[in-house]
């Protein structure tokens, strides 16, 4: 199987390749078009902030690339909330394959932002999560969220109930890191790869 | 529900630990990474490896433990020992550390806290306070506990968290190797004065220790060493007894 990894200035492309080499795969990370449009399956990390990264896929077009792609997408944090359609950190417009703003999450007293810790995810959905127990914990860090919606196929409270993951056609997401989810996270990932 | 952190820290020396263990299910003994998957293993939520080689090496040393730990270890990681500059920091985030802690380079060069959370994200940077009782107030010591600043404790939480660090790990000198406690007052302040997640450390003895450092130091997580090393408190019985306690954990 090939897998691609989306290449760009994203922080968490080393940690996501070692997760897929537990799982026997070697992936390839490439910001080529004709070799990302070639790949079985594509893995679209992301950690760091929406501007600096929505402009650094569009100096390489990769932001008209990423929706059109037929095979099974997975994006991971920044990834997923660079898939919708405009996100309140440095307003800026974003891929809009989810039809969805990426917000804030309000001041709270007793919550710190960003989440940064283990939570759990519920009312899971589709083949993602085949295998997954409800309720399951994975590892989170972020300050903005995706609003609840059609695609959201695993929910997460924090502050307020949020989409830890979405799903729309070929495109999956999560908020979380699968990768630095444990057991969990490997299968997860591991679902992901037998879409 | 987001859950409280048990952090097991490793200090480590060219690769092995320094504090002696006893797990008798270890491969090579003292591998530091052998160690830490078996934390993961047992329910760890994090890992911190605190580099303490003092020789010329250190660098090539500690990016290749990096990169071990991330081939082998399923949990995030934090590396901290000896980092100043951004491109050590540089160096390890892209072996494939989480986050790194920075402590005495902070206070000897503070905007490297600002230079750090811009080009690499606030999430990944952990600034370590080393904090220390006199009278009634809490003063910042650095070079490993060695060497006091006049620095109030309160004040530098409030300034690196300004300057962009994303977590704050709090150390109480007074509390570190003795077993009777965490340092609940000194936790609690810090952690209601920043909006940022506070790592209690130094202290642990038993299981109620971290019961109270999350109930009333209103802690976000929770470092310990000998006692996790020294299998004291194994990780799912601390856990199971915060669980029963009512506290929130994986």
């Amino acid at each position: 199987m090939k897998v691609a990894i989306i290449k760009y200035n994203a922080g968490n492309v080393q940690s996501v390749t070692f997760a897929l080499q537990r799982l026997g795969i070697e992936p390839v990370l490439t910001d080529n078009p004709e070799i990302l449009s070639n790949a079985d399956k594509i893995i679209f990390p992301g950690v760091g902030e929406a501007s600096t990264a929505m402009e650094y896929l569009k100096e390489r077009k990769l932001d008209i690339l990423i929706p059109q792609l037929k095979q099974p997408v997975l994006g991971i944090c920044l990834g997923m909330q660079l898939m919708c359609s405009y996100s309140e950190e440095n307003n800026t417009p974003c891929l809009d394959i989810f039809n969805l703003k990426v917000k804030r999450f309000p001041e709270n007293k007793s919550c710190k932002v960003p989440q940064m810790g283990w939570n759990n995810i519920y009312d899971l959905k589709g083949q993602l999560y085949t295998g997954i127990d409800n309720n399951s914990y994975v590892y989170f860090v972020h300050s903005y969220y995706a609003e609840l919606s059609e695609y959201t196929i695993a929910k997460t409270d924090y502050i307020l109930p949020f989409s830890s993951s979405l799903n729309k056609d070929n495109f999956y997401a999560t908020q979380f890191h699968p990768e630095k989810s444990s057991k969990t996270g490997n299968c997860i990932l591991k679902n992901f790869l037998n879409l | 529900m987001l859950t409280k952190r048990i952090i097991p820290c490793l200090d480590v020396k060219d690769g092995m630990t320094v504090k002696g263990v006893n797990f008798e299910n270890l491969r090579v003994a003292g591998d530091a990474v052998e160690l830490g998957a078996l934390y993961a293993e047992q329910g760890a939520d994090e890992l911190v490896f605190l580099d303490i080689t003092a020789t010329n090496e250190k660098r090539t040393t500690l990016k290749e433990l990096v990169l071990r730990v991330a081939k082998e270890i399923n949990i995030p990681f934090t590396v901290g020992g000896g980092i100043n500059s951004v491109a050590d920091v540089e160096a390890l985030l892209s072996n494939g550390a989480d986050k790194i802690s920075i402590n005495t380079s902070a206070i000897k060069n503070p905007s490297l806290i600002d230079k750090l959370a811009l080009q690499f994200g606030n999430q990944c940077i952990v600034v370590a306070i080393d904090a220390k009782k006199y009278n009634d107030k809490w003063k910042v010591h650095i070079n490993g506990g060695k060497v006091p600043t006049e620095i109030d404790v309160i004040e530098w939480a409030k300034e690196v968290v300004n300057r962009g660090a994303g977590e704050i790990l709090l150390t109480s000198m007074d509390h570190d190797g003795t077993k009777n406690g965490f340092a609940i007052e000194l936790t609690k302040t810090v952690s209601s004065i920043v909006n940022v997640p506070v790592i209690a450390s130094g202290g642990a003895g038993t299981m109620e220790h971290f019961v109270e450092v999350f109930r009333e130091g209103k802690a976000d997580a929770a470092l310990a060493a000998s006692i996790f090393h020294y299998n004291e408190i194994p990780i799912p019985l601390l856990k199971n007894y915060l669980k029963n306690n009512n506290i929130p954990v994986r």
